[in-house]
């Protein structure tokens, strides 16, 4: 068993509220792994641990250690931009740039300071044909991002953070503003994604978690409950709380 | 009268207090502007426009005024735009909430509220006596840049408050440094509030009076400013030089002078509403 990335014994406060407690979990490369839980359980928390983006967050405390390839990323030593060009992030609601397609893509590489034009087109071309939008707008490339409807803005947006080429991509509700025909287009695109990278999806929806995941992670207020393959915690829950939310009987 | 009735007549009442209230400030403006227009619009040709000033009436010009005016607001902008551009970046993108940025935003919303005469006397100690450049341009140009950085820094947080934090977090997240993030989304998605507030203080630095006076711009100047070094004038103190003649060719003179001033800042102030509903237009979030 190969671990992709690591969490032990996390700990996070804002101020004095304790968001996580005690957190321990593997996650395995190459596949999906869903975060499940009732609002305000820490899920989007834990997520944003992995690309340190709660480091933005004045109050925000963090005790434990989080490894991705046996690296702690919370060493001195990490540098935060070249840890986030390898943990690309997918937001809730799709936020282009307000600036063409084509910029929207190619932005990672710009500040990169990649300047090679025909190395950045391809790269977009492949971001884009990854994200399964490319037959849609290869047409209008310099079109701008907030002219699409909101599916093609997500995919947009799922296409810049593949176009730096990470290996892992955390999604945070990544359909909850979507229309259920686009969300099934996200879907499938996270399902053939995962052959290429290690995916982290936080959903609501717990349909989805089970269509699209190979492992699910139950938090609930602050703590993890559980984890485990999808099918188990589906259909054979070890604890009665995730069984309950799963059924629906709260949360 | 029954209290629904009551209840219109008092709905009513107050429109007709607030259109009241709306339009004075218009009125009394159009009839000033009437005024003006009656009383100088005649006297403005070519040769006002590019004659020097002179103790007589029909032959004074603004050729002094409007240049003086020119290279002030140029030198104005060069000095005040960067500074307070940046000052606005820094204290909304980058500074942390503590004492000391809650006590540069208190003083810096209590710069705004002094008096510009306050800023003539510190710009005549600071600039014009202890770094010794005299009544020039540059004087008189560093004390209105102090005077409309307030404006800029307010202008330029308010503009950048405005823009998502989620486009922050997408560019954060694709591994951009602060400084990139700024640079390439915040700030140009920014622009069109950073402009029109850019404006709207040169057009504050055009109509400013009292305090280049104090820092010593002279009434009289028989030349344009050839370098920023040179003493000026610039167009209100030349408008306030002919009022206070008791011959009444001078009163004309003014009006005149007053329409010229009165067209740059309109322009000026149409020219940022105008950039502003296009920003408006183009980012819909």
């Amino acid at each position: 068993m190969k671990y992709k990335l690591e969490a032990k014994n996390i700990d996070v406060f804002y101020g004095d509220l304790k968001a996580l407690n005690n957190i321990n979990i593997g996650i395995m490369e190459n596949a999906v792994t869903a975060l499940i839980g009732p609002s305000g359980c820490g899920k989007s928390t834990f997520l944003r641990l992995f690309n340190r983006m709660n480091d933005y967050i004045d109050s925000f405390k963090l005790n434990g250690e989080i490894f991705i390839d046996n690296k702690n990323i919370y060493d001195k030593s990490i540098l935060v931009d070249e840890l986030r060009k390898n943990v690309g992030m997918v937001f809730q609601k799709p936020n282009p740039f307000p600036k063409s397609i084509f910029e929207n893509v190619a932005y990672g590489l710009k500040i990169q300071g990649i300047k090679d034009k025909e190395f950045i087109k391809t790269r977009v071309k492949d971001a884009l044909q990854q994200a399964a939008l490319w037959d849609e707008v290869k047409d209008d490339l310099n079109k701008s991002a907030l002219a699409l409807s909101g599916g093609q803005q997500q995919r947009v947006c799922i296409a810049r953070a593949l176009a730096v080429e990470p290996s892992i991509i955390l999604m945070d509700e990544p359909t909850s503003a979507l229309d259920p025909i686009a969300t099934a287009k996200v879907e499938k695109l996270i399902h053939t994604l995962k052959e290429k990278y290690t995916i982290i999806i936080v959903t609501h929806n717990m349909q989805q978690a089970g269509r699209i995941s190979d492992y699910t992670a139950f938090f609930y207020m602050g703590d993890l409950i559980e984890c485990d393959k999808t099918d188990t915690i589906f259909t054979n829950p070890k604890m009665e709380r995730t069984e309950n939310y799963i059924t629906g009987r709260f949360g | 009268m029954n209290n629904g009735e009551k209840n219109r007549l008092k709905d009513s009442i107050f429109k007709y207090i607030g259109i009241f209230a709306c339009f004075i400030g218009l009125f009394l403006l159009a009839i000033f502007i009437g005024n003006i227009l009656y009383d100088g619009f005649n006297r403005i040709d070519w040769s006002f426009l590019t004659s020097l000033p002179s103790r007589k009436a029909e032959k004074a010009g603004i050729l002094t005024a409007w240049s003086g005016s020119l290279w002030i607001v140029i030198f104005t902008f060069i000095i005040a735009v960067p500074i307070g551009i940046s000052a606005g970046v820094y204290l909304e993108e980058y500074s942390r909430k503590n004492k000391l940025s809650t006590i540069l935003e208190i003083n810096i919303s209590n710069l705004a509220g002094v008096p510009s005469i306050i800023y003539g006397l510190l710009g005549l100690e600071i600039f014009v006596r202890l770094s010794k450049m005299g009544s020039s341009v540059l004087a008189g140009s560093f004390t209105l840049a102090l005077l409309v950085l307030p404006i800029i820094i307010v202008a330029t947080r308010e503009a950048l408050k405005a823009v998502p934090s989620t486009i922050r977090a997408a560019s954060y997240g694709l591994g951009a440094t602060k400084w990139q993030t700024t640079w390439y989304q915040v700030l140009p998605a920014a622009s069109g509030g950073i402009l029109t507030g850019v404006i709207l203080a040169i057009s504050r630095a055009v109509g400013e009076t009292a305090p280049l006076i104090v820092v010593g711009a002279l009434a009289y100047v028989p030349f344009t400013p050839k370098g920023p070094m040179d003493e000026f004038t610039v167009l209100p103190i030349q408008i306030f030089n002919w009022i206070s003649r008791p011959q009444h060719e001078f009163a004309i003179n003014a009006a005149a002078a007053i329409i010229i001033l009165l067209f740059i800042t309109f322009t000026m102030n149409g020219i940022a509403v105008y950039f502003r509903n296009k920003w408006q237009k183009k980012i819909n979030w």
